[in-house]
């Protein structure tokens, strides 16, 4: 008990036998908890559930957009159009948008054509939604993904590396390294990136990641460049935190030490017994972050002027363009939710733990 | 007894302080929270003080648009002809006031909401959860620009917007923090002797919560200030026109190669600003991990 | 002195299969030593006890054995040898070419010892393989059948399948043991394997254990803070204080007549089955590692230390045939003296036929669709201390809760003083919340860490309320003066102090408000023998100064003689035996109760140990 408190290494040596919550738990001796068998039709029951529950969070949503942006007291045609619009003009405004009617049926109907795939017009562009973003996903879905690809193994090893050499000196330089970045503005990295690389300072790599219409993103790497570093260092230094953190826990608990004392070589130590269980925790901030890039993508493609739902988000909000803004929400949270579902997968696929407790 | 008896006081530590007290002052203690604190407090001292000495009215016209410095203008000029430095000087107060109040509302209300969660269980713990994960599915970000899609930007607006944001993930972090502390038998013990139960909450529950708590608290601050500078940034201030270190960001963007100042100096102040909370919230974390360390006997 | 002192008297081994000598652990940035001078032997098929309590370096010797220090810990000195290797001075490779091969390790906790994301299978397997073992998959799939056999584990695919959450904890463990037999070792290091385990499954895996060391011919080196385990297997033991041995010898010899002054009181600390004996505690605590004295550790805690003791540190020195004892006056000690406390218990009774106190009637509770406590009936008289007795599991815990208010029952009800009491404690009248006070298991969970003692002590009377808070505080030195506390421990805050310490401190909460009834819940399963005894020394000098009644609940039976006048004893939700203590250790009438019995590792009344063999079968199933 005394070395408990002045931090010797040794452990205390008592397990306190059961207590109250565990004593509904307890099995009679011998008998197995959670029999391997059901654990199959429970990883169904469960995903079956979280879809379900990802289609009810999504709902809501919905009804969130739609609230703030046309339920909310006060006339949305008065507050797009501005003080000085003509009556005829509010009218025609108020009947494109359906204000006339009924509150719940402004919002069944528009639910009613998002489902159908039909989003509406723009009113700014006075175009259907789906032709106005129709390029703009894919040059937005290529850049979310080519930074994934890059952040989420760079995050991961960059935390194994640190917790696997703990205390020195890369662990410590790249500690601080982390902690500087990982709070830092995406836009502030992008323009620190553009002052450093593109104007003021270097001139190695464009300063705008400017796409002709009907160019596809790939055709550019250099363009693009900018737009995936500023991303990356977004996303990268809070999972590489996370995942060091977790390594670090995972080496040392009881199951790797004893994994070293059965004599197994370091890499099946670090590879089998570590990594899976230190895996577990990092995939649910995994998808945090790349949901976080579904978002950070509004401020990296507009200081880029990269031509993508993100930019177009921005445009939309200053122009008051309210259906493109519904569309985009509703977008953006689905991948939103779409991430933290396979987060939930992910998990219980490394842990077998949590699958016999379904 | 004399069996039982214990040998003098002389084993005895000195007297205790206050455990998370105690935290905090070994937290001012490591060189990264002293770092964190000195650039807040220079920051916090620019924006505050900084209106009542710059050389020029933020708004005034000065030169030719996009001049260098000059004798009158030692910063240059920004895209209007407006003093860059009187601008710099002044654009900080909005984006801090604003930003602390929306991390301070969202704290609060994340902090009761988690604690009433974790101790609640059951039921109303799974409902107050599925109603922050509506919140969470939407990012930081997105969440304040559907705010003002439609009504505009105004300082309530953003900072209702920016706490809204914050509050479940502060919520989160305390129901986690709290889960392991509700079930500890010093609550039990509250319990038995009849405590109300806000007054179980209060002074058994959160004390033991405060570290994560603070921790989350002071990295709230850097994402709000960062929220706060990027709807700016985006075009998105309380006042368009005005002096703000996110809006200078913008407006100046385009003539970066032929007049960085009006770039360079808001950006280095808002990187200096979350790098300065940044390393104060590590520094606490460190602190209450120390503190914590060892308490437990396996 | 001899390489390897107390090793000898043995004829017939072929020499011993370990030698460790002189062996040092320090902490790795300085502030001294952790273990030293610890130096034994062990003999092919010999069992070797180290005893110690918590504190004492008997966990970081055994991870010495296979060249292992854990984090903030460094081996500076000494040899271990095990057949012609020198442990001490392999390289990193060739450490892991001897660790499972020659040298192994059973973990103390198995639940987090084996991979929660890998098949027992797997786990098992890749001993196997690191230490090329099995020359194909087929073999190594064989050998794994045999390995489970061996442990009485079912040697079954769907078994070999499964994840250790699966398991039982008994099961668990018997993985662990597999795993240190399987490349058949010559020694193997076994840490606590048996704590958190109940008595009869414990009982059951010291048998194995027993059994794989003489079949195989593996040294073992048994770690334990449960003299009583020890006795049952190991032939020689060794207990350590303070990072020192302090005392090795035959099992039973050193348990019968004890030459350290220590051992002697660590001895006198141990509950025997054989019903109504006083226990004692040891005075003070250990010094922990960097903060330890010089001369003999103990000495600051022992009536017979002399000036010499506080200098230098005594060495080994012989004591008898193959029984060594770091301590000069080893020959001068008497018996330990037992202390007031003896013949207080024998004039303590409860008065008969007084209206009970407290008594529960027909208490049913549990969690959503489990019923785990299932119609118990139960009266404690004034002054009365009443035990029960169950294992995990058998619902006592939740049925003390019940009681106390913590946990409303689903039926049933709580009497005190003839009144009857509302399901949950916000609904009792203060009175009532005074007169009734609970003690908590865990001693690290029941403080609150951000409160000074004087603050934990003095919530009942801020709660319940009376009095001014210079009252208060003086109510508050009062108590900590009757758990034997010093009044300046009201200043510090609980992770300042020890475990007994802290659960002085919780007694003293419960006392303050001057209490009828205690509820004691497994209050000494978290603390260390010592520390044990001299709280129910504590306890038993409280109830008869205050005349308090205790529901003293514990899993440990032999430790009921030493404070209860009755015991209950429960299994499966239900009390199936009731009566007066002597008569139920004595002569227990339910099947179960004497299965308990049997599988309870325990001392005999002269220290002589009652070997523990593993009763067969289960608890009886819930009657209908």
């Amino acid at each position: 008990m005394a070395s408990a408190r002045s931090g010797s290494p040794e452990r205390p040596g008592k397990v306190p036998a059961g207590t109250a919550g565990d004593e509904a738990r307890a099995d009679p001796p011998g008998a197995p908890r959670g029999p391997a068998r059901r654990a199959r039709g429970g990883v169904a029951r469960f995903l079956l559930r979280r879809a379900l529950m990802s289609a009810a969070v999504l709902a809501a949503v919905s009804a969130v957009v739609f609230a703030a942006t046309e339920a909310l007291p006060g006339d949305p045609a008065q507050a797009i159009l501005g003080r000085s619009a003509s009556p005829q003009a509010l009218a025609a405004l108020r009947r494109q948008l359906r204000l006339n009617r009924p509150v719940l049926q402004q919002y069944w109907d528009w639910i009613a054509g998002l489902l159908h795939g039909q989003l509406g017009m723009s009113l700014a562009a006075q175009e259907p939604v789906t032709r106005l973003l129709a390029d703009r996903l894919v040059n937005s879905g290529f850049l979310v993904l080519v930074a994934a690809a890059f952040s989420i193994p760079l995050s991961v090893a960059l935390g194994c590396y640190a917790a696997w050499r703990r205390d020195r000196a890369f662990d410590h330089g790249s500690s601080i390294v982390l902690l500087v970045l990982a709070g830092l503005p995406e836009f502030v990295v992008g323009v620190l990136a553009v002052v450093l690389l593109a104007t003021t300072v270097l001139h190695v790599l464009p300063a705008v990641s400017y796409l002709a219409p009907g160019q596809r993103p790939w055709s550019d790497p250099s363009a693009l460049a900018l737009p995936v570093a500023t991303l990356v260092i977004a996303v990268a230094p809070y999972v590489a935190r996370v995942m060091r953190a977790s390594m670090v826990e995972v080496m040392e608990s009881d199951y790797v030490e004893m994994a070293r004392l059965k004599g197994l070589p370091e890499r099946t130590v670090l590879l089998r017994h570590a990594l899976p269980n230190a895996l577990g925790p990092v995939f649910q901030v995994i998808a945090l972050n790349l949901a976080y890039l579904a978002g950070g993508i509004v401020v990296v493609e507009y200081v880029f002027a990269y031509p993508g739902v993100g930019s177009a988000l921005q445009a939309a909000v200053l122009a008051h363009d309210l259906p493109v803004v519904q569309v985009l929400a509703m977008l953006i949270a689905g991948v939103y939710v779409a991430a933290n579902l396979a987060a939930d997968v992910a998990t219980i696929l490394v842990t077998p733990r949590m699958r016999g407790q379904l | 007894m004399s069996g039982t008896g214990l040998p003098g006081p002389a084993w005895l530590p000195a007297a205790g302080q206050a455990r998370g007290a105690g935290a905090l002052r070994a937290a001012l203690r490591l060189r990264r929270t002293r770092i964190g604190l000195a650039l807040l407090a220079l920051l916090t001292a620019l924006a505050v003080l900084g209106p009542h000495v710059a050389p020029h009215s933020p708004a005034a016209f000065i030169a030719r648009p996009d001049s260098g410095p000059s004798a009158l203008a030692p910063l240059g000029t920004d895209y209007l002809g407006q003093d860059v430095l009187s601008r710099f000087l002044s654009g900080g107060g909005a984006i801090l006031a604003t930003a602390f109040a929306a991390a301070l509302g969202g704290v609060i209300a994340g902090v009761a909401l988690g604690l009433i969660a974790a101790y609640a269980r059951g039921a109303l713990d799974a409902l107050v959860m599925r109603i922050l994960d509506v919140i969470l599915a939407f990012p930081p970000i997105m969440l304040a620009l559907v705010a003002v899609a439609t009504t505009g930007p105004s300082t309530w607006i953003l900072i209702t917007a920016v706490a809204i944001t914050t509050a479940p993930r502060v919520a989160r972090v305390t129901r986690g923090a709290a889960q392991p502390v509700v079930v500890r038998d010093f609550v039990a013990a509250a319990e038995a002797l009849g405590l109300p139960r806000w007054r179980i909450v209060i002074s058994e529950v959160l004390p033991s919560t405060l570290g994560p708590v603070l921790v989350e608290a002071t990295l709230r601050l850097t994402y709000a200030i960062g929220l706060i500078a990027s709807l700016a940034f985006l075009g998105l201030a309380a006042n368009p026109n005005g002096a703000n270190w996110g809006t200078m960001i913008q407006q100046n963007q385009t003539a970066l190669a032929v007049q960085p100042w009006g770039v360079v100096l808001p950006i280095t102040a808002i990187a200096l600003l979350t790098i300065g909370t940044g390393l104060i919230g590590d520094g606490i974390a460190r602190a209450f991990a120390g503190l914590d360390r060892g308490r437990e006997p396996g | 002195m001899s390489a390897h002192p107390g090793h000898g008297g043995q004829g017939g081994h072929p020499g011993p299969a370990v030698i460790v000598t002189g062996l040092r652990v320090e902490m790795a940035h300085g502030g001294g030593d952790i273990v030293d001078e610890v130096s034994f032997s062990i003999a092919p098929g010999e069992v070797l006890g180290l005893a110690g309590e918590s504190g004492s370096g008997k966990t970081t010797v055994g991870l010495a054995l296979l060249g292992h220090a854990r984090r903030g810990a460094r081996v500076t000195g000494g040899s271990v040898r095990v057949g012609a290797i020198d442990v001490l001075s392999l390289t990193d490779r060739e450490l892991r070419e001897v660790r499972g091969r020659i040298i192994s390790y059973v973990p103390q906790d198995p639940a987090a010892a084996l991979n929660p994301a890998l098949r027992v299978g797997t786990q098992l397997r890749e001993v196997l393989r690191a230490h090329r073992a099995c020359a194909s998959a087929r073999e190594a799939s064989e050998r794994i059948v045999e390995m489970l056999r061996e442990v009485a584990l079912p040697a079954e695919p769907a078994f070999i399948r499964r994840y250790p959450h699966e398991l039982s904890g008994g099961q668990q463990q018997r993985i662990a043991l597999a795993m240190a037999f399987a490349c058949r070792p010559r020694l193997v290091v076994l840490d606590e394997p048996t704590t958190g385990l109940d008595v009869t499954t414990q009982a059951h895996v010291l048998a194995t254990v027993r059994k794989l060391a003489a079949s195989h011919q593996v040294a073992a080196l048994y770690i334990s803070h449960d003299l009583a385990v020890i006795a049952g297997l190991a032939q020689r033991l060794a207990v350590m204080y303070a990072g020192r041995i302090v005392e090795v010898g035959a099992a039973a010899e050193l348990l019968a007549a004890a030459a350290h002054p220590y051992t002697r009181r660590l001895v006198a600390a141990i509950p025997r089955l054989t019903g109504q004996e006083p226990l004692t505690g040891i005075p003070g605590r250990a010094p922990a590692p960097g903060d330890r004295p010089p001369g003999c550790a103990f000495a600051p805690r022992c009536e017979l230390a002399a000036a010499e003791c506080r200098t230098a540190m005594p060495a080994l020195a012989v004591v008898g045939a193959a029984h060594l004892a770091r301590c000069p006056r080893a020959a001068a000690g008497g018996a330990v003296t037992t202390g007031p406390a003896a013949s207080r218990m024998a004039g303590l009774a409860a008065p008969a036929g007084t209206a009970p106190v407290l008594s529960a009637e027909r208490i049913r509770a549990g969690y959503r669709d489990v019923t785990i406590v299932k119609g118990v009936s139960l009266a404690i008289a004034r002054g009365e201390c009443l035990a029960l007795v169950g294992e995990s599991g058998s619902g006592k815990t939740t049925f003390a809760r019940a009681i106390a208010g913590l946990h409303p029952p689903a039926s049933g009800r709580v009497l005190l003083d003839g009144q009857p009491l509302a399901a949950t404690a916000r609904r009792r009248p203060a009175e009532a919340r005074r007169r009734m006070q609970y003690v908590f298991q865990n001693p690290y969970g029941s403080l609150n860490p951000r409160r000074t003692v004087r603050q934990i002590v003095g919530q009942p009377l801020r709660v319940l309320g009376g009095g001014t808070r210079q009252a208060a505080d003086r109510r508050v030195a009062e108590v900590l003066e009757q758990v034997s506390l010093p009044p300046a421990i009201a200043r510090c805050y609980p992770d300042q102090l020890s475990g007994g310490e802290r659960q002085r401190v919780a007694i003293a909460r419960a006392l303050v408000s001057a209490p009828a009834v205690l509820i004691c819940d497994e209050v000494t399963s978290a603390l260390d023998v010592s520390v044990q005894a001299a709280i129910v020394e504590l306890l038993t000098r409280l109830r008869a100064d205050l005349g308090l009644a205790i529901l003293f609940i514990t899993h440990n039976l032999p430790l009921v003689g030493s404070i209860a006048d009755r015991v209950a004893v429960m299994a499966h939700g239900q009390v199936i035996e009731v009566g007066a203590t002597r008569t139920v250790l004595r002569h227990p009438s339910a099947p179960y109760t004497r299965q308990l019995i049997a599988s309870a590792p325990a001392l005999g009344p002269a220290g002589r140990a009652i070997p523990a063999w593993p009763g067969r079968g289960q608890p009886p199933a819930p009657a209908p």
